[in-house]
């Protein structure tokens, strides 16, 4: 980001129609939480509701928001079902593949606290929290299309209040 | 064929090794073979013509307390439509058992959830590794004695 440090703050003014006037900042954020491209990783039940959430009566690609098989591609880790021992050592590596600015969404109970195994799982990770930051949590077991879109609006809402060229 | 017929054959062939079935309890009737026969038994069970036991429903492990381990076979036969239960019980300190997946290719992973699990170890097994926990998890995990770990790789297991 560091082109992005030597824009001008200053802004040329138009007075004839068709030309819209913003700011860097408003124009970068609009297209990030427009185009959220996220990760096809549904580990257990939750990925059903992920799966119905994207097809055709949630819909999400209405909102830009679709599948990509590669870490490198994607903005959003949704980390959806059960985070095992096992697959969180990989789940670390692939937060780290993952290019700035990353986000992390936690669907469903077992993401955020480790859900109904809290108790006596000994091979759950309680929280994906755990091992990489989380953004957005999504309570719910399985959470409902409604709400894993109302996770997605609440993305939308912090992306649209940062500053990529000022550090925050 | 019920449980009595197939042990008088069983006991006519292998003369010892394989216990009276056991048919008070309130589950299947099951019969307790040793350990270094079960693969001979088991060969004979799936190719006699009486018997045709072609199908390994299931292959478990089991606990019992009091330093025993256990091995439980569940076979069904599609052509005869009947089914047995075997046992095969094992000390705590020496858990081998001989593989029956030669015979059943379905006790291939079985033995492996087995071995992972509660630790009974497969003799002439041809890949015998942790099914279901990493690679380098320490413990055997349904056991009656096993303590959950503080910390794996890092990060905090318990809540």
């Amino acid at each position: 980001m560091g082109i992005l440090n030597k824009l001008d703050t200053h802004i040329e003014q138009f007075e004839s129609g068709n030309i819209i006037v913003t700011s860097a900042d408003k124009l970068l954020n609009w297209s990030r939480l427009s185009s959220m491209w996220q990760m096809f990783f549904g580990l257990a039940c939750c990925a059903i509701e992920m799966m119905a959430t994207s097809a055709s009566h949630y819909d999400l690609d209405r909102f830009g928001i679709i599948p990509r098989p590669s870490p490198r591609h994607i903005d959003i880790l949704l980390v959806s079902g059960t985070v095992t021992l096992k697959m969180a050592t990989r789940i670390k590596r692939l937060w780290e593949q993952m290019p700035e600015p990353k986000y992390c969404i936690s669907m469903g109970s077992c993401a955020n606290c480790g859900g109904p195994y809290w108790e006596h799982g000994y091979h759950v990770l309680k929280g994906v929290d755990r091992i990489i930051p989380v953004d957005v949590y999504i309570p719910g077991c399985p959470p409902r299309p409604e709400a894993l879109l109302d996770g997605f609006l609440k993305l939308q809402e912090k992306i649209r209040t940062q500053s990529l060229a000022k550090k925050n | 064929m019920d449980i009595k017929e197939i042990h008088g054959i069983l006991k006519s062939v292998f003369e010892e090794g394989i216990s009276e079935p056991v048919t008070d309890k309130p589950v299947d009737p099951y019969m307790i073979v040793e350990a270094n026969k079960i693969n001979a038994v088991c060969l004979f069970l799936r190719d006699e013509e009486r018997m045709q036991f072609d199908y390994l429903s299931c292959l478990s492990g089991v606990d019992y307390d009091k330093d025993n381990l256990a091995v439980v076979y569940h076979l069904y036969s599609f052509a005869l439509n009947h089914k047995l239960v075997i046992k095969v019980v094992v000390p705590k300190s020496d858990p081998k058992v001989p593989t029956v997946s030669d015979i059943w290719a379905a006790a291939d992973w079985h033995e492996r959830e087995a071995y992972d699990l509660i630790g009974v170890v497969f003799e002439n097994h041809p890949d015998l590794r942790r099914i279901l926990c990493p690679e380098d998890w320490e413990g055997h995990s349904l056991r009656k004695d096993y303590k959950v770990p503080e910390f794996y790789n890092g990060m905090k297991v318990p809540y």
